[in-house]
């Protein structure tokens, strides 16, 4: 019986036709070609532990060199931090992650989310600099790693999302002013890529501002960041509000809600619903976008790979290490894109049509 | 039917572009009366309610609405809507919001009612629209009649001192219709004042004081429901009684 069913199956999503056929048979002589040296090259013949890279030259490719990872992961994760202090950030990496998935969690939905972020925001900052509560105060030059991608990711969207929204209620009021300064912004910062608004807050800002003003190059870059964040968002939330009904702004008028009761009680509540995918899709490209700021010499996540790569013992061992950047990215994004799926399927079994 | 009119347009007239949809309409609501507004379609019937609480701008002449002139101050229009209930042809509830919370979100929010006694004012008028069971379930799990019954429901909870239907029993099934006529007649036996844009018009004849018939952007003709059915006087009302009550 188990056997009929499972070359039923095979016929018909393998077999079902001459060239469906020729496909899979091609895509298994792939997979055959290319799994197992793939295996053997991450997992059997891999070095795991090494004292120094010898090891791993003496394998002379046959291995994976994880060692590598192993030797400078304390590097890749949180940069030039002072070794010593590793702890700290650490503990900040761990803070946001926690914010980020209590936030994400729908049955803790309520007005203390507010406090709570405004409470690990401010822990994070404790944490990372330091100064008081006998830690040493670290400048924020050293931070680098993982927390640096974390931090921009998290500043970023925090502060972008709430500026997106209002950006897409600017261009869609009937105000000629804040309609032109909104579509004028955003058609601006879209039509830039990501890299020259980079260059443009650590290079060309600091020419304009007079000799003694100084604003450190992390916060420039992260005010760059935000802008581009915002003007992205902005379109995603406008097209969310586009798909709302006339009627509902009708039904809200004409229970005397002034505007922004309307648009916070009735509108937007839908219009983000309606947004979640391409939110999300945002989110997902901003956190890997932030690995542009190496180019003005902030440390994020894959900067820091870069440099571990630049020491003479370890230079070669390129495709292990950012192999091993891949997955971090892949796990935070995986967890992103995974949640989103969750979160839909769970207010539309909320909303159901179905009748009970 | 003494003292200051509910309702009053004073040769309101409206444009969209160059189709003029509105020709000077005069039309007064006394507190308490009950209006059924009927014509054939695009004669301007939704359009005079909807310039009623604002929800469309005149562009000439006066509205006023429980003393308050409808004007450029947006105030003002929001204190006219809060006093001024207003039923959909396609409901228009808030898909996102449980039918309780449909019903408190205006009292809590615009007449800042306690919560309490917002869900409280809910509990009531769900009983009076005879869905009370529903309270916790989302519109989209509701059947049309349903639905219509908490939209009058959600604009009761304002506690208006009017209340406009824009053909609120267009969109439903037939079987659904009665359900919401028969809770619209319960209304108007409590005494409030109601202007209801309808083909139903046994309703008319049961509830109305006054028959306004609509065409072509005028009133036509206004009369008691038994002088309106029984001797129209225009032809063009007669033309529209026959065709919808000839089959």
């Amino acid at each position: 019986m188990r056997g009929v069913t499972v070359l039923a199956w095979l016929r018909a999503n393998l077999f079902s036709s001459w060239p469906n056929a020729l496909l899979t048979v091609a895509t298994l002589w792939l997979l055959w070609r290319a799994l197992p040296p793939f295996v053997d090259w991450a997992f059997l013949d891999a070095i795991w532990v090494a004292p120094d890279s010898k090891a791993c030259r003496a394998a002379a490719g046959e291995g994976a060199c994880w060692a590598f990872v192993a030797e400078k992961h304390r590097f890749i994760l949180f940069g030039t931090y002072p070794y010593e202090e590793h702890w700290r950030p650490a503990a900040a990496c761990a803070i946001l992650v926690a914010l980020w998935v209590a936030s994400g969690l729908r049955r803790l939905w309520s007005w203390w989310l507010a406090p709570m972020w405004a409470a690990g925001l401010a822990a994070v900052g404790v944490l990372m600099w330091g100064g008081v509560l006998g830690l040493p105060f670290v400048e924020n030059q050293r931070w680098g790693g993982l927390i640096l991608t974390l931090l921009l990711t998290t500043f970023g969207l925090a502060i972008a999302f709430p500026v997106a929204i209002l950006l897409a209620l600017g261009r869609r009021s009937g105000m000629p002013v804040i309609q032109g300064l909104c579509v004028g912004f955003i058609e601006l910062v879209r039509g830039v890529p990501l890299i020259s608004l980079l260059f443009m807050a650590s290079v060309m800002l600091p020419l304009f501002l007079p000799e003694r003003v100084t604003i450190d190059k992390l916060l420039r870059a992260q005010i760059a960041m935000i802008l581009f964040a915002a003007a992205y968002l902005a379109e995603v939330v406008r097209g969310g509000l586009q798909a709302i009904p006339r009627g509902q702004y009708e039904a809200a008028d004409a229970l005397g809600l002034s505007y922004w009761k309307k648009t916070l009680l009735v509108v937007l509540p839908q219009a983000l619903r309606i947004s979640i995918p391409p939110l999300v899709n945002t989110f997902i490209g901003f956190f890997k976008d932030t690995s542009l700021v190496l180019i003005i010499g902030l440390f994020d996540l894959l900067s820091t790979i870069k440099v571990s790569l630049t020491e003479p013992a370890w230079t070669g061992f390129g495709v292990e290490a950012y192999l091993f950047a891949a997955l971090v990215y892949l796990v935070f994004c995986l967890a992103m894109s995974r949640y989103s799926q969750n979160l839909e399927r769970e207010l539309a079994r909320a909303e159901a049509g179905r009748r009970t | 039917m003494s003292g200051r009119p509910m309702i009053e347009l004073r040769k309101v007239s409206k444009w969209f572009g160059d189709f003029r949809a509105l020709k000077e309409i005069d039309l007064t609501v006394a507190k308490g009366e009950r209006i059924v507004v009927c014509g054939p379609s695009g004669s301007g019937k939704s359009t005079m309610i909807r310039i009623v609480n604002g929800l469309e701008r005149h562009d000439a002449g006066t509205v006023v609405v429980d003393g308050i002139e409808l004007g450029d101050d947006l105030r003002q229009v929001e204190a006219i809507r809060a006093e001024v209930g207003m039923v959909f042809q396609s409901f228009n509830l808030f898909p996102h919001l449980t039918v309780l919370q449909n019903l408190t979100l205006a009292p809590v929010w615009v007449r800042r009612m306690p919560g309490q006694e917002a869900e409280a004012l809910a509990m009531e008028l769900l009983e009076r629209v005879k869905i009370p069971e529903q309270a916790g379930k989302y519109p989209g799990q509701l059947s049309g009649g349903q639905q219509q019954r908490v939209a009058i429901a959600r604009a009761l909870a304002m506690r208006p001192k009017a209340m406009l239907f824009d053909e609120p029993t267009s969109a439903l099934d037939p079987e659904m219709i009665k359900e919401v006529l028969d809770v619209m007649v319960e209304l108007a036996r409590e005494g409030m004042t109601m202007v209801v844009v309808t083909h139903e018009m046994g309703f008319a004849r049961t509830v109305a004081d006054r028959v306004v018939f609509m065409d072509q952007g005028e009133i036509v003709e206004a009369a008691p429901p038994e002088e309106f059915f029984g001797a129209p006087q225009t032809g063009r009302a007669r033309l529209f009684l026959s065709q919808i009550l000839g089959h």
